[in-house]
């Protein structure tokens, strides 16, 4: 144990944005514990549920953020449909919670969640067995994303799908996906998706107490998360990967299985993804189609690119900034929402290729100890899957 | 001849002109049961009155009233409620005769039986049209009501008859009558007829007559005659299954048609200068927003709306592609995935930009009254005006984008810049101009996309963005920087989905087209036609 110890520390003591990342996730993660049980209600400084479901919520899109950095900031792959495996965990988690509803639904029946019954289905399709158990669920979180994730890649990186051709297809990826869920003879609620959820291993989720551990497992869970990916990028294979980012060719030419090494990473990034869909339903109390919406994923790279590439940590903030804004915006200006995020969206890649990581290193003037910004200088050359110029016949 | 049929018919106007016996026969209307209606519409229609098909298909549409303060019989000209007083026009002469407020009227009743019987009597006066399409629908309407009297007139008509669509209407008539006359040979000959015939009365004619009646024996006694029903019903399906094939191939290409055109303008500006343009659906909301625009401009002539849309839309959505790629992209460029999300970016802007002028509810724009209806090829087989309308449109725009490009001095300049742009500049064009240009032309394209799409599907906020991955897939499906791959990347992937759908439903066809497409294109990732040279190597 003291031998892991020892090598987090050696990982974090190289990463002096990491530790800024993780002590901001215990404070959140303490200040809003104590916030929401500790202070009574009537006071100022008590934390409504509605605030601490919020920063649950936020926690989540900031691990979906590292899954997205990982493989856009670290490989070069841009995917527009990371959305889609963390909707695919989510749903994998809502499955769980309906089966936990029991005779509670509208209609009371024991085995058959509401919508089901409401279609005049009378047996549980195949794949809904196994659901009523929470480790089956959890297995299922990260098993079928990871399949998905593992089969599309494998097709895609042996072929050498590169560049904007691979970021369209993860987009009708998602696109199909999307509309295969609306349809209600999938099975999985047409548009209404699950909600109406009751509890989780017993515990009550309209229970403060049951929200304040949910926030508290998401947030060692992102710290996790991001140690892990840490170890990653800077292992052995870690620096493959980079170099595939910067020269995929002259990598292979050096005898690496590229496609291999983007294969797991991207199965990685996907289960990573997946955990914060999971964590994210029982949280947000709703799962349903048009999470699977191209412009959700969309979303969650403008996260990235605002927190800044290829930092790991600044991904987070990244999400966790953005989405603050789009929480005060929806709430205060409502019109004015997509005006910012569509003007962000311009000006961090005109004027922030480095995003408020590159930022804050700039006005330090110290980019040695930003290891993670200073060697994630955007590679132009080797994105382009069509060259400019290509001619028309 | 006038009096003799008036002698005949009406004894009891034996001595009057023949205005006034019509008079008299037409005021008789007034206190008749239906069935006495029915007979009178006889005695009328064999009158030889020229005002008789006037007033009949006037008494069809309930414009047939008399005037309560001094019994006339009036024929109204349009009965709108709305109106303050009605139009009165005199039923013998068909020259005006005033107005009065419609309280002074009552209308002469009709029902569904009598009004049939009406229908087929004005039917017998269109035979006679020198119109070939009304003597046609005329023959149509006594088909449905095989009588005696309709017989006789298509018999007569058919020795006259110099039109061959409207001679095969009436043979498929007289053949459907002599099927239930007791002559074997005849009922041969009539089998024989049918064969050919495409209407679906003559196709269920047809089976009966393989069919068995309860007791078990067939309702027709001569199995030559069956025989010739079985095989004449086989020739029949094969027709029927060749003009339904040509009819979803239709739709296909009518399908792939929106598809080709949205994803033209994507071709120009993805395929020739590299940039994913993700505003370019909302540049297809634009064009679709300048003709409700237009539209709103002009609302006597939404004919004309389209045809003054479809150039406004183009400068419109090119002049923003301008200012796009002045202020955005030009600054991007070689860096194809921060283009993706600047554009998003634009997208977003361009929504809600659209949102705050015209609400986010979506906005209705008129169909011009010469895009809706059909093209009755045959029965079997017909084509709305629209869609007919979208796959000559495409041609059109794809075709002056050939021409612009290959025969043109900007397309000139716009394939010499793709092709290589250092040595383009040191011959001296313009290339930042060029440039502009060229992304220009592309939204301009997308904004003539815009327009027939709102003809197509609501005009609101969220159109282009249902539209932006179909338009993607279509130009890496054809291969990128082929104007040639997107067309038959289109209409490929457009016949696809009108030939699945049947079978798996519209959304499920669709998911099997996007999944099909992510497969072909790990296969092969270049399209259908890829990029050959040096331009495909130095990818």
């Amino acid at each position: 144990m003291s031998g892991f110890a020892r090598q987090v520390r050696d990982l974090l003591a190289r990463d002096r944005g990491g530790v800024v990342l993780l002590l901001l996730i215990v404070i959140a993660a303490i200040v809003s514990v104590v916030l929401n049980q500790a202070v009574a209600p009537s006071s100022a400084l008590h934390l409504s549920t509605y605030w601490l479901t919020l920063i649950g919520k936020y926690l989540c899109y900031a691990i979906l953020a590292l899954a997205i950095d990982l493989v856009w900031g670290y490989c070069g792959i841009l995917t527009l449909g990371h959305a889609a495996f963390f909707a695919l965990g989510g749903y994998a988690m809502g499955m769980y919670l309906m089966r936990q509803i029991g005779t509670r639904g509208v209609y009371g029946d024991p085995i058959l969640p509401d919508f089901m019954v409401f279609l005049n289905w009378t047996r549980l399709p195949w794949f809904w067995y196994g659901f009523n158990h929470f480790w089956f669920a959890m297995a299922m979180v990260i098993a079928v994303p990871s399949l998905l994730a593992f089969v599309f890649g494998w097709f895609a990186f042996r072929s050498r799908v590169t560049g904007v051709y691979l970021s369209i297809m993860t987009q009708a990826l998602t696109y199909a996906l999307m509309l295969a869920f609306f349809r209600n003879d999938m099975g999985f609620g047409g548009n209404n998706g699950f909600t109406d959820f009751k509890d989780i291993l017993g515990f009550d989720l309209h229970n403060d107490g049951t929200r304040v551990v949910l926030l508290v497992v998401t947030a060692f869970v992102l710290a996790a998360s991001y140690i892990t990916s840490r170890a990653i990028v800077e292992s052995r294979a870690g620096r493959v990967v980079r170099a595939i980012r910067d020269a995929e060719d002259r990598t292979r030419f050096l005898g690496y299985r590229t496609e291999s090494y983007k294969v797991w990473l991207f199965v990685f990034s996907a289960a990573l993804a997946a955990i914060a869909g999971a964590l994210y339903v029982p949280q947000a109390g709703i799962i349903n189609p048009s999470e699977f919406a191209p412009i959700n994923s969309i979303e969650a790279v403008i996260w990235v690119a605002v927190g800044g590439r290829g930092t790991l940590f600044g991904a987070a903030i990244g999400a966790v900034l953005v989405n603050y804004a789009k929480t005060y915006f929806t709430g205060a200006f409502p019109e004015v929402w997509l005006y910012a995020l569509g003007a962000l969206f311009i000006m961090v890649t005109l004027f922030l290729p480095k995003g408020l990581v590159g930022v804050v290193s700039m006005i330090r003037r110290k980019t040695p100890s930003f290891d993670g910004a200073s060697d994630s200088t955007v590679p132009a050359a080797s994105e382009l899957g069509v060259s400019r110029g290509s001619g028309v016949k | 001849m006038l009096l003799l049929a008036a002698v005949l018919f009406a004894p009891h106007v034996l001595a009057q002109t023949p205005d006034a016996g019509f008079t008299a026969t037409l005021g008789e209307l007034r206190e008749a049961t239906y069935a006495d209606k029915a007979a009178i519409v006889e005695r009328l229609s064999t009158s030889g009155h020229p005002s008789v098909r006037a007033v009949l298909s006037a008494f069809l549409d309930d414009r047939l009233y008399y005037r309560s303060s001094d019994q006339k019989i009036f024929i109204v000209k349009s009965t709108d409620d709305a109106l303050p007083v009605w139009e009165l026009v005199d039923p013998v002469t068909l020259k005006d005769a005033g107005s009065i407020a419609p309280d002074g009227l009552t209308r002469i009743g009709t029902n569904n039986q009598l009004r049939r019987t009406i229908r087929t009597t004005v039917a017998r006066f269109d035979l006679s049209s020198p119109d070939a399409g009304v003597r046609k629908a005329a023959v149509d309407e006594m088909i449905n009501a095989l009588d005696d009297a309709n017989l006789a007139a298509l018999k007569a008509r058919a020795g006259v008859e110099t039109n061959r669509g409207v001679r095969d209407e009436i043979d498929t008539g007289l053949a459907l009558a002599d099927l239930d006359g007791t002559d074997p040979n005849a009922r041969l000959a009539a089998v024989k007829t049918l064969s050919g015939s495409l209407k679906p009365e003559a196709r269920n004619r047809l089976e009966t007559l393989t069919e068995k009646s309860s007791d078990g024996t067939f309702t027709e006694t001569d199995p030559r005659v069956r025989e010739a029903a079985v095989a004449a019903l086989r020739g029949i399906d094969r027709l029927r299954s060749i003009y339904g094939a040509i009819q979803t191939l239709f739709f296909g290409l009518s399908v792939g048609s929106v598809l080709v055109l949205v994803a033209t303008g994507l071709a120009i500006t993805f395929g020739v200068m590299g940039v994913i343009n993700m505003a370019h659906g909302e540049l297809m909301m634009l064009g679709a927003y300048t003709t409700y625009v237009v539209q709103q401009a002009m609302p006597n002539h939404i004919g004309a709306s389209i045809l003054v849309a479809i150039p406004a839309a183009f400068l419109v959505a090119g002049l923003a592609g301008v200012v796009l790629e002045r202020t955005v992209i030009r600054f991007l460029y070689g860096r194809p995935l921060e283009t993706l999300l600047a554009t998003f970016g634009v997208s977003l802007i361009l929504q809600q930009l659209v949102r705050s002028i015209f609400s986010a509810n979506n906005r209705s724009v008129e169909t011009p009254p010469w895009m809706s209806g059909t093209l009755e090829i045959n029965p079997a087989l017909s084509i709305t005006y629209n869609r007919l309308y979208i796959v000559i449109f495409t041609i059109i725009v794809f075709v002056s984008l050939l021409v612009l490009l290959k025969r043109t001095r900007l397309g000139l300049d716009i394939r010499a810049v793709a092709q290589n742009r250092p040595m383009a500049q040191a011959m001296g064009v313009r290339t930042q101009w060029v440039d502009a240009m060229t992304f220009g032309l592309g939204s301009g394209v997308a904004g003539m996309a815009g327009v027939a799409l709102s003809q197509f599907t609501n005009v609101g906020p969220n159109l282009g963005q249902s539209y932006i991955v179909d338009s993607f897939m279509v130009v890496v499906f054809g291969g990128v920087g082929n104007l040639w791959g997107t067309l038959a990347g289109g209409m490929s992937m457009g016949i696809v989905n009108q030939l699945l759908e049947p079978y798996w439903g519209a959304v499920l066809a669709k998911i099997i087209v996007l999944v099909a497409l992510i497969l072909f294109i790990q296969r092969w990732p270049r399209g259908l036609f890829p990029q050959t040279g040096r331009a495909a190597e130095s990818s």
